[in-house]
């Protein structure tokens, strides 16, 4: 048996599949309502902030200081380091320039940052306002919110300190010596549904292939259709094959309704480049095919098929940030999520699709979805054949 | 190995844990037979021809087709066998057309010769005209002939048929079984058959296998396995008696000459008698009970008989009471048990 004709026979099952999907007319609407209904509704439920601490903030120092007197680090980093003491909010490290600050959140190494700028004692020794700013990170919108609200509060303490001091001994202070300015990695101005959209997407077209398999495997088994396509000289994996094309291609075109919904009724918008949206998403669908077939192998009838779709489903929606960010949940939650291929696919359409990144500000996770995927399969196969020969 | 043999089985043997469902079965099929399989539900008829059709792997033994193993070649025997299985092998959204041209690209039918072939399968089976209905729209006995059509894509040399009448109305079943002996005599093709309803099993096969409780208990064709009973001084009385009671058929039951007895309706029994005095000694066990005999006949042996003689319990199981497979031993138990 050649490759070829492994292929073609698959081909011809996924070509069926996709026959019998489309005349399948309430199944065809279900496709469209289902994404629907999930961006309408978490996108209205926006949550609220809950109490995070620990955020990784890099801190970028240009000060140039003025008569050898830096303010940055006499004044002001002292007294931010002095109340972070206190609430832990902050994890700072220090970062060498905008670029590389903007490159890492980009990465998700750091949520936020705040950048001196050049002038800043300048600013500030000639009873000026010295400018801050606050770079953050706009794909998640949450996060995004929480370091401008605790670091401008942090800002307004040190400078009410500050102007107290400068009052004590000169006489003269700025009542508000801090011109605090926010900026986004990128620009515009991202909302909940760009946050959640990216997610939404990666776990349905991903979900298709790991439920969509065992489903369609185990609903031709049941009806006795399956029998048919095994008494004829066909290799096994063929069948696997052409089921996986056809889920897969389900899979993705529910994805791309998902973002022209996103796109036309809620105005998402998309950064990076669309091909590499796509990409990632196969990859994603790569990294669950394993997980499919070993639930294929171990499902006998639909029914179960079904009910442990639902039971993997729903922890796996909420511990990936699909919805909510993982940096809210309680770590051993994050612990988990650290293990699902949802996180890492979520994640890496996130950064493209928002924050516009490109493959080089990805590729730990194309790395990991990659590896999961070959993991996964090299466990399944075997798994599979050996419930195909009973 | 005789070469006329296109089917070999040799202590074939399948066990679902500790249930033993089909049980060390060995047997030949010759190039161009009809062969059936007789018995009752769950007797492992299916499972048998699941094995010999490559779908399930033995626990034991060996069955060859056309000279390659089941489970070595299973890929060469693929492509000598068509099936038709308990369950349709039809996709109910996908036109007639369709569903025969999915069907026929696993195989490696050049597509010419494919769309020929679909067309004159249609035809053979009067469905030409409903070709590109979606057969979700066919009537059951439409299905199952797109369904037996369905098995001949590859024109194969045996034909896997498992009880292919169920569900069907009587001129359907009788439709269905005129096919498959033309297709036999035509063809030549080899056809294995499982049923439960003796009538397919009697007018259609060359030979027939009793299988009870995953045994070959008797194989032989219909005409000598009817001579188990009439060649041994053995007959068969139906008895009418318009006054029947238990008591009275207790009485019979209890004759020397009584082998089995079975009840048919409130007022006739079948008896299965030997001896020259039969006739006599059942008329007197009757009369002393004051029954009174409206019609007594001397019946032809039917393959019903020969299975209630060999087995001591009726195939009693009929298409319409066939339950949906479980997983775990199914017993036949329903009908009546064999009295002696
Ligand atoms: N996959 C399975 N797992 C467990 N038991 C099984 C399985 N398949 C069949 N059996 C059991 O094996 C026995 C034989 O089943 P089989 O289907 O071969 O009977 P059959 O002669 O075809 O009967 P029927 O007339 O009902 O079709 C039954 O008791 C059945 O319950
Ligand atoms: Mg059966």
């Amino acid at each position: 048996m050649t490759v070829q004709t492994i292929l073609k026979h698959s081909y011809r099952i996924a070509q069926k599949d996709l026959m019998e999907l489309f005349r399948n007319r309430l199944g065809l609407v279900l496709l469209i309502v289902m994404p629907l209904f999930m961006m309408v509704m978490v996108g209205f439920i926006y949550p609220t902030n809950g109490t995070i601490s620990d955020l990784q903030i890099g801190v970028v120092n240009e000060d140039a200081g003025l008569q050898g007197q830096f303010m940055s680090n006499q004044v002001f980093l002292p007294a931010l380091q002095g109340i972070n003491d206190q609430t832990h909010m902050l994890v700072m490290s220090n970062i060498s320039s905008v670029d590389d600050l903007k490159d890492r959140v980009q990465r998700g190494n750091l949520e936020g940052g705040i950048v001196i700028p050049a002038n800043f004692s300048e600013s500030l020794m000639s009873g000026q306002q010295g400018t801050i700013i606050i770079v953050s990170d706009e794909s998640n919108p949450q996060i995004s919110a929480t370091i401008r609200s605790a670091l401008t509060g942090v800002f307004d303490a040190i400078g009410t300190q500050f102007a107290e001091q400068q009052l004590n001994t000169t006489n003269i202070a700025v009542v508000k010596p801090f011109n605090i300015q926010t900026q986004g990695v990128v620009s515009g101005n991202p909302s909940y549904f760009d946050f959640i959209a990216p997610g939404i997407m990666a776990m349905t077209v991903m979900m298709s292939v790991m439920t969509g398999l065992p489903v369609a495997i185990s609903q031709e088994k049941e009806i006795g259709t399956m029998d048919g396509m095994m008494v004829a000289p066909v290799n096994r994996l063929s069948i696997l094959l052409g089921k996986t094309f056809a889920q897969t291609a389900r899979g993705l075109i529910q994805g791309a309704i998902i973002l022209a919904l996103a796109i036309g009724i809620f105005g998402v918008t998309i950064q990076g480049s669309i091909l590499l949206v796509f990409a990632l998403l196969l990859l994603g669908v790569f990294s669950f095919v394993g997980l499919g077939i070993v639930i294929t192998s171990f499902t006998k009838d639909q029914e179960t098929a079904q009910m442990l779709m639902m039971t993997l489903m729903f922890p796996m929606m909420f511990l990936s940030g699909v919805f909510f960010p993982i940096q809210q949940m309680p770590w051993y939650m994050q612990t988990i999520s650290q293990f699902l291929p949802l996180t890492y696919a979520s994640d890496a359409l996130r950064k493209v699709m928002v924050l516009g990144a490109g493959v080089p500000q990805i590729t730990n996770e194309l790395i990991i979805l990659v590896a999961f995927g070959i993991v996964m399969i090299a466990i399944a196969l075997p798994v599979f054949r050996r419930m195909m020969t009973r | 190995m005789d070469t006329d043999n296109i089917i070999e089985v040799k202590n074939l043997t399948k066990t679902f844990g500790k249930f033993t469902a089909v049980d060390d079965i060995s047997f030949e099929v010759k190039k161009g037979e009809i062969f059936g399989l007789l018995g009752p539900n769950g007797a492992g008829k299916s499972t048998t021809l699941r094995m010999l059709s490559t779908l399930s792997r033995p626990t034991k033994g060996t069955a060859t087709i056309g000279g390659y193993d089941t489970v070595k070649h299973d890929m060469d025997v693929r492509k000598l066998i068509g099936i038709v299985s308990e369950k349709m092998i039809i996709y109910n959204r996908l036109t007639a057309k369709e569903n025969l041209r999915f069907f026929g690209s696993l195989f490696n039918i050049p597509k010419d010769t494919l769309t020929k072939r679909i067309d004159d399968l249609l035809e053979l089976v009067q469905l030409t005209k409903f070709k590109d209905a979606q057969v979700g729209t066919f009537s059951t006995g439409m299905r199952q002939r797109m369904n037996v059509v369905r098995a001949l894509l590859n024109m194969p040399q045996v034909l896997f048929l498992d009880e292919p009448t169920l569900g069907l109305d009587p001129q359907s079943s009788v439709e269905i079984r005129e096919f498959v002996r033309k297709l036999n005599q035509e063809q030549g093709t080899t056809v294995i058959i499982t049923t439960h309803m003796m009538l397919d099993a009697d007018l259609l096969c060359d030979r027939i296998a009793i299988v009870d409780h995953g045994k070959i208990i008797a194989l032989d064709t219909s005409t000598n396995l009817k001579k188990i009973i009439s060649g041994a001084d053995t007959m068969i009385v139906k008895l009418e008696i318009a006054n029947l009671t238990p008591d009275m058929t207790a009485t019979i039951k209890a004759l020397n000459c009584a082998d089995a007895i079975t009840q048919d309706n409130s007022t006739t029994l079948h008896v299965i008698v030997h001896g020259d005095e039969a006739f006599d000694s059942i008329i007197d066990a009757v009369r002393k009970k004051n029954g009174k005999i409206t019609s007594m006949a001397n019946l032809q042996p039917s393959l019903e008989d020969v299975f209630l003689h060999i087995t001591g319990h009726e195939v009693r199981d009929s298409a319409d009471q066939k339950i949906p497979m479980e997983h775990g031993p199914k017993r036949f138990g329903g009908g009546q048990r064999r009295v002696r």
